[in-house]
């Protein structure tokens, strides 16, 4: 089925995925997919309680029901080398593995059953029919204590900001201030958390997805005792993560303990209602917004405060505030974070943390300013553009945000909208709204490794332990190794996914394609000089003596810089030395001198059409365009797949995300995906993505930025602002959803 | 505790091929009998209650959701599933559109956007209209977001097998057509 590749110089050519037919055929084998000789099935049990501890589990009914081999509890669950609570770095986050009885959050496992098939398993931790000694949950935001956390987000400050405020709103002509409120929100990938699990002795294989095998096998290898090379976490596919499988999470980590316990492999899938629990999710926020603005649109303060939610026993706060810190030029900036303890599990790192939840409020802020200034949306947002970055007055390393701005415009006919609200209808009599916000991601790197072989029969072998989550690693790392080696991407082998492979880095934070990419890329540089090496060294090679002049490497063969006639293969270069290879490691990380001096961000505007149902109050999204920029486009095809990802993620922010939590039990009451809704296909409007043009000498060497996050920023202030214009009704409280128009 | 000696002995045909089984329990699902029997890991679980569609597979030639069956009950079916739809090497014109239009991104609804649009099109409701597709496909969720390249590429492969000169490629027979 390889015909369906295409070929050819690769970088920025839209080739479809590598993976596509084993994706497209079933044959694509994912965690669950693998079932060792004599596995086991292990199913948790959870908690119906939200704070407490339990008191009882009828192990004996469990153990007594046929095909069940064995219950694990606090009671004989494996000792750890290292208490799961014990957190050596802020992103060590708690984990729930048997330690104690003791209840924190809803759903929390509180037990196994490890049995012949998975249905005896289902059923014994049915029969475990737990009694509880309960406490009453606080789970509200502001219900409890609320303090100044230490950092928000991903080590960020908590507070930050430049000017005076207070005489920034002083001056303003205009003052606004308006408080806007997110749902707490859950990941949801469509692959449950996955554990099939091996153990030989003190030697674990384990099949579970994770964004990041590195960071992955370094946690368990703490926990279990003992050395990273004696784990082997196989994720060749991972069905989605979106932050959720970031680090290694509880349930993924009781299937390694039910196996060792056993003695057996054993499989653990999470169900799908367990996983609004111990995987993490985006917390609620309130965001305050007080906007000083002059006459002509000119913002002198920007305040930006955020109160969130924590756990009881651990820290990650969503840094909503961030956004501010980047995007709009104002006199005086302020952002601060406050967050109160809830009876929750840990929230997480969630596609785009922080900027999600934050850019929905800024952007419908901004609008709100501008009806009051009578001015276009577009117009303000142009008036505060930031040609520095506010507050460290640091040069972006490239913005072409402008030219996103225009050419989304353009594309869309936002010269033709009227400024007030509920001038436009449709043929149907349904109210039309259109809506616009800034898109901004930051562009960030983590430290990665690959490994680069060029082979003595003319092919390459590229290895990192990257992870392709569906963003297109599989594809766009080839193509960054078909480049950089001078190969066509069919002599290219590449190898991901596979914890034994040199540090991949994190597929998150928009980091994954800039980090392992930039170290594929290093990797080839070194692999080609190894072989110029014995090239220029050899009398008998064309080559010889070009040390000088240097060479250059295509077609899979290396010709001098000054005479490419002079050329010789990298076959016959490698024969003559009596060698089967040549290999290098290249390391990919961010430039520490070039990121002191540089703001270093992607950008994007994007505009929006709803359609509001004047009597029923239904919304359906019919129109989005987005522009973006981010540096280098590796594969237009892949990123315009990951830009419409984004966009349909604001959809689901702005129209349909919303965990509700029963205040008093501390459950969640729509704990499914019939009732937890997100957008299916016919939510999903005609959406187009302009790929912007924007080159960055300083991001990194390839010149490219993530763009895996950005899509959500933006979209969904700019639905929200769209359907304030269809309707003249503001909603601050998202999702929106039909009863806050018609209430 | 052991299973008694008794069990539930079922045939299937599954793509193509006589599976037959014998169920230790009655409770096994036809989504399980595939994957955890008959080592047919290309139907997917995500939600194991017919809410997400990744299970989806044709059952004498409708598509259902296979967690939500059970498997004794469907003794004597005719199943495919995602690994029964190509020709050897040569890609079901849904598949080959799922690869030229990008409707996929972590592939792991992939196998349930396929079968169900091989379903859709068979149907006939959907045609050629992108609104009727996207509803006809809305019971298959994707998570990443890949609607815009599956509705691309259902409607392609509609258009591809109802070229009235061109013969459809791949596994089109009475199973799976």
């Amino acid at each position: 089925m390889t015909e369906r590749m295409r070929h050819g110089a690769s970088i920025g050519q839209p080739l479809t995925r590598r993976d596509g037919p084993a994706k497209v055929t079933g044959a694509a084998r994912y965690s669950a997919d693998f079932h060792p000789g004599g596995m086991l099935h292990a199913v948790m049990a959870v908690s119906a309680i939200a704070r407490g501890r339990v008191t009882h589990l009828d192990v004996a009914a469990a153990k007594a029901h046929p095909g069940v081999v064995d219950v694990m509890s606090p009671e004989n669950a494996p000792a750890l080398a290292k208490s799961p609570d014990e957190k050596d770095n802020p992103f060590a986050f708690r984990l729930d593995l048997l330690q104690n009885g003791n209840v924190r959050y809803a759903n929390q496992p509180i037990a196994v059953v490890i049995a012949e098939t998975l249905e005896a398993a289902t059923e014994g931790a049915a029969l475990l029919n737990p009694r509880y000694e309960a406490e009453t949950p606080s789970v509200e935001l502001g219900g409890e204590t609320i303090f100044t956390p230490d950092s928000v987000g991903a080590g960020s400050p908590t507070q930050e900001g430049s000017g005076d405020i207070e005489a920034g709103f002083a001056s303003a002509g205009t003052r606004m201030e308006a408080t806007y409120e997110t749902a707490a929100q859950y990941h949801n990938a469509l692959e449950p958390h996955t554990s099939v699990a091996q153990w030989d002795g003190d030697r674990l294989t384990l099949h579970t997805p994770t964004q990041a095998l590195w960071i992955a096998k370094g946690r368990l290898a703490g926990l279990f005792g003992i050395p990273q090379e004696n784990i082997h976490i196989v994720s060749h596919y991972l069905g989605g993560g979106f932050g959720s499988k970031g680090f290694i999470s509880s349930p993924q980590i009781l299937g390694i303990m039910a196996a060792k316990l056993v003695g057996r492999p054993v499989k653990l899938v999470t169900r799908r209602e367990q996983m609004f629990g111990s995987v993490g999710h985006r917390a609620a926020t309130r965001q305050t917004l007080k906007l000083g603005a002059k006459a002509d649109g000119t913002l002198t303060a920007l305040d930006h405060h955020t109160l969130t939610l924590t756990s009881r026993h651990d820290d990650f706060v969503e840094a909503c505030g961030l956004i501010a810190r980047h995007l709009y030029a104002s006199e005086a900036i302020a952002t601060t974070h406050a967050v109160s303890r809830a009876d929750i599990g840990t929230p997480i790192f969630m596609r785009a943390p922080g900027e999600a939840s934050g850019s929905v409020a800024v952007e419908s802020a901004l609008d709100e300013l501008a009806l009051q200034l009578d001015m276009d949306p577009l117009e303000l947002r142009l008036k505060n553009y930031a040609e520095v970055e506010p507050i460290t007055h640091r040069p972006f390393s490239s913005k072409a945000l402008r030219e996103c701005y225009a050419q989304g415009a353009e594309r869309f006919g936002w010269s033709k909208r009227p400024r007030q609200p509920r001038q436009m209808r449709d043929e149907n009599g349904l109210r039309v709204g259109w809506g616009m916000g800034t898109a901004t991601y930051p562009a960030g790197m983590m430290q990665g490794e690959a490994r680069a072989t060029i082979r003595a029969d003319g092919t390459a072998l590229v290895e990192t332990a990257a992870q392709d989550m569906g963003q297109g690693a599989w594809t766009v790392l080839a193509q960054i190794a078909a480049d950089g080696i001078g190969l066509d991407g069919d002599r290219v082998e590449l190898r991901i996914g596979d914890s034994d492979l040199p540090n991949g880095g994190l597929a998150g934070g928009s980091t994954g394609t800039a980090t392992s990419g930039s170290a594929v890329h290093a990797a080839t540089q070194g692999a080609l000089a190894a072989l110029e090496d014995l090239a220029v060294n050899d009398r008998a090679s064309p080559l010889y003596g070009a040390g000088n002049a240097g060479t250059v490497a295509e077609g899979g063969r290396l010709a001098r810089r000054d005479d490419p006639t002079r050329s010789e293969s990298f076959s016959d270069i490698l024969a003559r030395a009596g060698k089967d290879s040549v290999e290098a490691k290249g390391t990919g990380a961010g430039d520490p001198a070039s990121r002191k001096t540089y703001a270093m961000h992607a950008h994007g505007a994007v505009y929006a059409e709803v359609k509001v149902d004047p009597d029923l109050g239904q919304i359906r999204v019919t129109r989005l365009v987005g522009a973006f920029a981010a540096g280098r486009i590796v594969n237009p095809r892949l990123v315009r797949s990951q830009y419409y990802g984004g966009m349909i993620w604001g959809v689901s922010l702005a129209l349909h995300e919303h965990a509700v939590l029963d205040t008093r039990s501390g459950r969640v009451m729509n704990p499914n995906l019939a009732e937890y809704h997100v957008p299916v296909n016919a939510d999903v409007p005609s959406l187009e993505a302009i790929l912007v043009e924007e080159h960055d000498p300083h991001v990194n060497p390839l010149g490219i930025k993530g763009v895996g996050e950005i899509g959500i920023t933006g979209t969904a202030g700019a639905i929200a602002n769209a359907v304030w214009h269809a309707t003249g009704t503001r909603v601050r409280d998202f999702p929106i959803t039909l009863d806050k128009l018609l209430g | 505790m052991s299973f008694p000696e008794t069990g539930f002995p079922i045939t299937l045909t599954v793509n193509g091929v006589s599976r037959s089984l014998v169920l230790e329990d009655a409770r096994v699902t036809l989504l399980d009998a595939l994957r955890e029997r008959l080592d047919l890991t290309g139907s997917k679980k995500g939600c194991d209650r017919g809410q997400c569609g990744a299970c989806t597979v044709l059952l004498d030639g409708v598509r259902i959701n296979a967690c939500l069956a059970l498997a004794v009950s469907h003794d004597g079916a005719s199943i495919t599933t995602i690994e029964g739809l190509a020709d050897g090497d040569v890609l079901h014109p849904v598949q080959a559109a799922f690869v030229d239009h990008d409707g996929y991104q972590c592939g792991f609804c992939t196998p349930g956007q396929i079968m169900s649009a091989v379903g859709l099109i068979r149907e006939g409701q959907a045609g050629d209209d992108p609104e009727r597709v996207r509803e006809g496909m809305s019971g298959n969720l994707c998570r990443c977001g890949a609607y815009a390249g599956i509705t691309e590429a259902v409607l392609a492969a509609h258009a591809a097998m109802n070229a009235p000169d061109v013969l459809p490629g791949g596994n089109l027979s009475e199973d799976a057509a």
